[in-house]
């Protein structure tokens, strides 16, 4: 009885393999010159957050330069993301950004595989002949945000909705937290883990847990916007990141640290195209516009705006260092002494909070 | 008007065939209508998709490295659904499968890897089995509905590697990424034909299986009690007995994967690392209808829509959501038509003039 549908299945494979073989010979269509440059997502492009931020940067790059983009969302950290890579290699991929720390190990792998392809790993440290990382200094707006949100608090307790106890994450809680005690010595910032990047309710439930004890502003460090949900239908105030979340939550957002990934995939790419591309460990900061505080929102509290521009310039000018000592832990015991700083070696290796913060490492 | 669904004996060949084209045709076509409304040549798309799949050997071999769990977890769940005991427990087996089998990779790496290798499907073995004897226990002992408790079991087991992959397994060296160590260079299968050798695993078992559900006693006993538990119990099989050996063996199967997914593609156990297979493969061992030659066929194609779909998402900027939408159209298609071949629609017109008759 089953036999005629076999015959029709092997018949339909049949086709498509004649089907594949015939058009895998066809030229690609126009713009086979162009140089294609492949961009592998963490999560969905969606309307705000990390990847809409690297998504807004490859737009970007389309833009200013005559290249060709392929994307592919929520790409798994794990073995799956190199055949991800390589499945852009087939597609004639020349360039690769990939966007989340957890690549890191498969971005070296299909590198070293693959010598003639350009990777770019986001916030790793791994750095090749054919390979290397991009970053920056986000927590020098994120030390501003702290301040808008020190002078804005009222019962001085901030809560802080956090992905993962990586040091990327805890080095922004704590350029957060002193730039919440630079203006408001005596509050505390109760750090929530969430164990996910994307995942807009479990985030929100996190946001709801800290409102609960208390808290009347919300800061994160997540790719969605789930945390300024919970805000605004409290009725409380919050911080960003990533992208301008006024639309999601109009009524409680203040402002929010951004990258510009735009700015960085132009040069790069521009680089490779002239063949000036070297490998290194790209650091963007504050003074290159690579990161930036976004504008502050008539929620901010009103002396935010002269405060912020202050510290504003002096990073700016090179004069300020987040980091400077003297610093203590948690615990009250010093970490870094007066007129000492921490090293950014020091601070990709971050594994410690600083005193104010209210959360644990190692859960 | 009354709806009635009625069974159907048996259709002819020249019948299914047209259900099962009308099927193709529709789900093409209700495709085909969304890629318009992307604003995209639905051909075109449909030609890549194709292209995607087989256009080279590349995407020719990742298309079977989407296929080789698929086979073995269908034939796994072909086992238990001949019997009739609905075993949505395969995600679950996988896992803990591939949690077994990476026990013994991370702990004894010192191994020759012959040796190594074999423990650890030993191990993926025994640790699906485990997870498909314990339903398999419930049911044959109290008669409780297993497809509650192997489902449920799914979730056990991957919150279990959640707890190992961001606790007392979590690497080291990774700066506090939550990660397990890469299994050493001798816990990874071998590669033959640039393929790691789960191809060769999944056709000695597509035989086996066939032999013993088709050429063996007990395969014969499982398909009674399939049919009717009551016959089986006049022809004096031990039910007990069979309903555990079929679970342990379709579990064990299934856990098989497991090993094969850590040690040939993932090289690591991860929380991901079913890549939802046990589900999939629910609807691959169906439209198989359950034989071991047809699974492979049905895998096949199926895996070739996941690695069409994938490609087609980047080659056109789509988003992850619409290709999904794509697959779940097709498999909505063709589900249904495995319907409409099974049973009859009668729109019974007298009874609503009669429900007329009788309002007025």
């Amino acid at each position: 009885m089953r036999k005629g549908l076999t015959l029709l299945l092997v018949a339909l494979l049949a086709v498509t393999l004649t089907v594949a073989g015939c058009s895998s010979n066809t030229p690609a269509p126009a713009g086979e010159e162009k140089l294609k440059v492949g961009f592998i997502y963490i999560g969905p492009v969606g309307d705000a957050g990390w990847t809409y931020a690297h998504d807004q940067g490859r737009q970007y790059l389309e833009k200013e330069l005559d290249v060709e983009t392929i994307i592919q969302e929520s790409v798994p950290e794990d073995q799956q993301s190199e055949k991800v890579m390589k499945d852009m290699i087939d597609q004639g991929a020349k360039v690769i950004f990939a966007t989340s720390y957890g690549y890191m190990d498969h971005v070296v792998n299909v590198a070293k595989e693959y010598p003639d392809i350009i990777f770019l790993h986001c916030s790793g440290d791994k750095i090749g002949d054919n390979y290397a990382n991009y970053f920056g200094s986000i927590e020098e707006p994120r030390y501003l945000s702290g301040i808008v949100a020190g002078l804005k608090t009222q019962n001085d307790t901030i809560g802080y909705v956090a992905a993962f106890d990586y040091p990327e994450v805890i080095r922004g809680i704590n350029a957060f937290t002193l730039g919440v005690r630079s203006v408001n010595p005596d509050a505390v910032v109760k750090v929530k883990w969430t164990n996910t990047w994307f995942d807009p309710a479990k985030e929100k439930a996190a946001a709801v847990a800290l409102l609960d004890e208390g808290v009347d502003i919300i800061a994160q460090h997540q790719d969605t916007a789930g945390p300024q949900v919970a805000a605004e239908e409290r009725g409380v105030w919050s911080v960003g990141y990533n992208t301008d979340m006024s639309k999601m939550a109009p009524k409680s957002y203040m402002t929010a640290p951004l990258w510009n990934w735009g700015m960085y995939y132009v040069k790069t790419v521009k680089e490779i195209q002239e063949g000036t591309w070297k490998p290194e460990a790209y650091w963007g900061t504050l003074k290159d516009g690579f990161v930036d505080l976004a504008p502050l929102t008539d929620i901010a509290p009103a002396e935010a705006q002269a405060a912020v521009d202050k510290v504003q310039d002096q990073m700016k000018a090179g004069t300020f260092d987040v980091f400077a000592g003297p610093i203590k832990d948690q615990n009250g015991k010093e970490m870094v002494p007066a007129g000492s700083t921490v090293s950014i070696g020091d601070q990709l290796g971050m594994k410690w909070f600083v005193e104010g913060v209210e959360g644990k490492i190692g859960q | 008007m009354q709806i009635r669904l009625v069974k159907k004996a048996d259709i002819g060949t020249r019948r299914q065939t047209l259900i099962f084209l009308a099927a193709i045709f529709l789900a093409l076509f209700t495709t085909g209508l969304f890629i318009l409304f992307l604003g995209l040549n639905p051909i075109r798309v449909y030609i890549s998709m194709i292209n995607g799949a087989f256009g080279s050997a590349y995407r020719l071999e990742q298309t079977f490295v989407n296929a080789i769990p698929l086979i073995i977890t269908s034939l796994g769940i072909a086992i238990a659904f001949r019997m009739k005991f609905w075993n949505i427990g395969a995600e679950g087996q996988i896992i803990m499968g591939a949690f077994f089998a990476s026990y013994v990779a991370l702990n004894h790496s010192d191994l020759s890897r012959p040796v190594l290798l074999s423990i650890m499907f030993l191990a993926g073995f025994i640790g699906g089995a485990i997870w498909g004897f314990i339903p398999a226990f419930f049911k044959a002992k109290w008669g409780t509905n297993e497809t509650i408790i192997t489902l449920m079991m799914n979730y056990v087991a991957l919150k279990w590697i959640i707890y190992l992959q961001f606790g007392p397994w979590k690497d080291p060296s990774a700066l506090g990424f939550p990660k397990i160590p890469n299994f050493a260079e001798n816990a990874i299968l071998p590669k033959l034909f640039g393929l790691h050798i789960g191809w060769i695993i999944a056709l000695i078992l597509v035989v086996l299986v066939y032999i013993f559900m088709n050429r063996s006693k007990k395969g014969f006993e499982i398909a009674v009690i399939g049919e009717s538990i009551n016959t089986a119990r006049y022809a004096g099989i031990n039910i007990f007995r069979t309903i555990i050996l079929a679970m342990v063996l379709s579990g064990g199967i299934c856990g098989i994967v497991g090993m094969i997914q850590t040690s040939g593609v993932n090289l690591t156990l991860s929380k991901e690392i079913t890549g939802g297979v046990g589900y999939t493969a629910i609807i691959t061992a169906w439209l198989g209808a359950l034989k071991p030659h047809w699974i492979v066929l049905v895998s096949v194609l199926f895996a070739a829509l996941i690695q069409g779909s994938s490609y087609i998402q980047s080659a056109f900027g789509l988003s992850a959501a619409s290709a999904q939408l794509f697959q779940a159209i097709i498999l909505f298609f063709v589900l249904g038509s495995e319907f409409f071949a099974r049973y009859k629609v009668i729109f019974d017109w007298k009874s609503l003039s009669k429900a007329k008759e009788d309002r007025e």
